[in-house]
């Protein structure tokens, strides 16, 4: 079981929560039981051809995926993964 | 016996002597320049490059200064006298190319040469920034830095408000200010530069007064106008960082694409309810904002584009954490924050942070500064349509 950090403009997808516990050997299956258990996050994490979109960041602890394995990067118990859109706010 | 005066004419003929012209093409070069004046004559400046030896001192201090005696040297003081003098000395003292420039920095003055003036702190500023002075990593070449500083601070709202506040405090010695809104009331609960009194006044006005009233010494400039894509590259040029806390995505990758063109470091902050995130994009050194997101996210995950809340207190911690940085990069000291990207999560109370690479691919900063076009910088996909149809 994983930990996914759920960001602020997502948690209206997740009844609020800002942790979502989820399982899955790798990044991929996380995310797909997080849509499984919150199904309007879907669309927003992920593009009609099953990859990730691309304005959507996910790190596995504090390395961003892309940078390792993507969607099949393993994931082990206790990892923690952060969802990341960018934000603008200033003001 | 001679004269004084036959004296010092009998040296000059003695020594070799160089016009300031001279001197003027041998600055750069591998030559010493000794400035041989009592030390409150070098208050008014000294030559680039000088060394500051006054005569008095010039045998037992003359080889910490310049310790090869084939060194070329040229010395000067006020008029061109007490340097033959000096320069009668260093030859006995067995320096092969010594020589006094004619006429003094009266001269190299009048003939409109450069001058660096060292910064002396008056009185007053040995007391302001007296906490700074104790500080070993920032000192008084740290607090100099800053005085010299010029930080342009995007927005006087929520971030803007803290930084702009300690960093005329610090000493930063101009700050430049980019807004086009006036103080509303709804601001207040967390633009803390503004005041009730100051409700529609431009934000620009408002927050000169409140850093002038914290420290009269810091130059503000204010350009009361939205930064866009034929004004940026002009208001940008010649700031030695910028502090980004602008509220919407195409200001941000427009700011990313010409501050990676020339090359100016972007402190770089965003806040959303009871979130943060922080990070300093310095470019070439570490990734830019466009490797960090390569495309902005839709209307509807971008919330920036409406209005929405955020805790008062939020900007307040995330916009001193830029200043931090701010000040870090303007002395030189600690591990800036590029290359990791800062979470603050208020509600927990938790700090995260994350690694950011370089993306080898990046549009940007993947090439040279000179070849990114005009018409590239700030360019995504229909983006301000797309949010002004959100609203």
């Amino acid at each position: 079981m994983a930990t996914v950090r759920i960001p602020p403009v997502l948690r209206s997808s997740t009844n609020g929560e800002r942790e979502v516990d989820a399982a899955g050997d790798d990044v991929g299956a996380v995310l797909r039981s997080v849509t499984e258990q919150h199904p309007a996050t879907e669309t927003q994490l992920f593009a009609d051809g099953g990859d990730l979109n691309r304005y959507v960041n996910v790190y596995l602890n504090d390395e961003d995926v892309r940078v390792l394995d993507g969607l099949e990067t393993p994931v082990g118990t206790g990892d923690v993964l952060v969802i990341l859109p960018a934000m603008a706010g200033g003001s | 016996m001679p004269s004084g005066s036959e004296f010092i004419r009998q040296i000059k003929d003695q020594v070799q002597e160089i016009d300031p012209a001279e001197v003027n093409e041998l600055t750069h070069e591998g030559v010493a320049i000794v400035d041989v004046r009592e030390t409150e004559e070098t208050e008014s400046g000294l030559l680039p490059g000088a060394k500051h030896v006054p005569r008095g001192y010039l045998e037992s201090r003359i080889e910490g200064v310049v310790p090869d005696r084939s060194t070329p040297v040229v010395i000067y003081c006020a008029s061109g006298t007490r340097s033959a003098l000096a320069a009668h000395t260093l030859t006995e003292l067995g320096y092969e190319d010594v020589r006094s420039m004619t006429g003094g920095i009266t001269l190299w003055k009048d003939r409109g040469y450069k001058v660096d003036v060292p910064r002396k702190f008056t009185p007053e500023q040995r007391e302001r920034y007296s906490r700074h002075f104790l500080l070993p990593e920032i000192g008084v070449e740290g607090q100099q830095r800053l005085l010299d500083a010029k930080v342009l601070l995007l927005g006087a709202g929520g971030l803007g408000s803290p930084t702009a506040l300690y960093l005329a405090a610090a000493g930063v010695g101009q700050i430049g200010i980019v807004d086009d809104d006036t103080v509303d009331l709804s601001n207040l609960q967390r633009q803390v530069i503004h005041t009730t009194d100051r409700i529609g006044v431009p934000k620009v006005d408002s927050a000169e007064i409140s850093m002038k009233a914290i420290n009269p010494d810091v130059d503000v400039v204010k350009y009361e106008t939205r930064l866009d894509a034929s004004n940026i590259m002009e208001i940008i040029e010649g700031y030695d960082v910028i502090v980004d806390g602008v509220d919407n995505f195409p200001t941000r990758y427009l700011l990313n694409d010409a501050t990676v063109r020339l090359q100016i470091p972007v402190v770089s902050a965003s806040i959303l309810g009871f979130d943060g995130q922080l990070s300093v994009f310095q470019p070439y050194e570490g990734p830019c904002y466009r490797c960090l997101y390569p495309v902005p996210p839709p209307a509807e995950l971008a919330p920036s584009c409406g209005a929405n809340g955020v805790l008062g207190v939020l900007p307040g911690t995330m916009g001193l954490l830029q200043a931090t940085e701010v000040i870090k990069l303007v002395v030189g000291t600690g591990e800036p924050l590029v290359g990791r990207l800062l979470l603050y999560e208020a509600l927990g109370a938790t700090f995260t942070e994350l690694k950011v690479r370089r993306d080898p691919e990046c549009p940007v900063c993947s090439r040279p500064p000179e070849e990114i076009s005009d018409d590239e910088m700030g360019v995504f996909p229909d983006y301000e349509a797309f949010c002004a149809a959100a609203g």
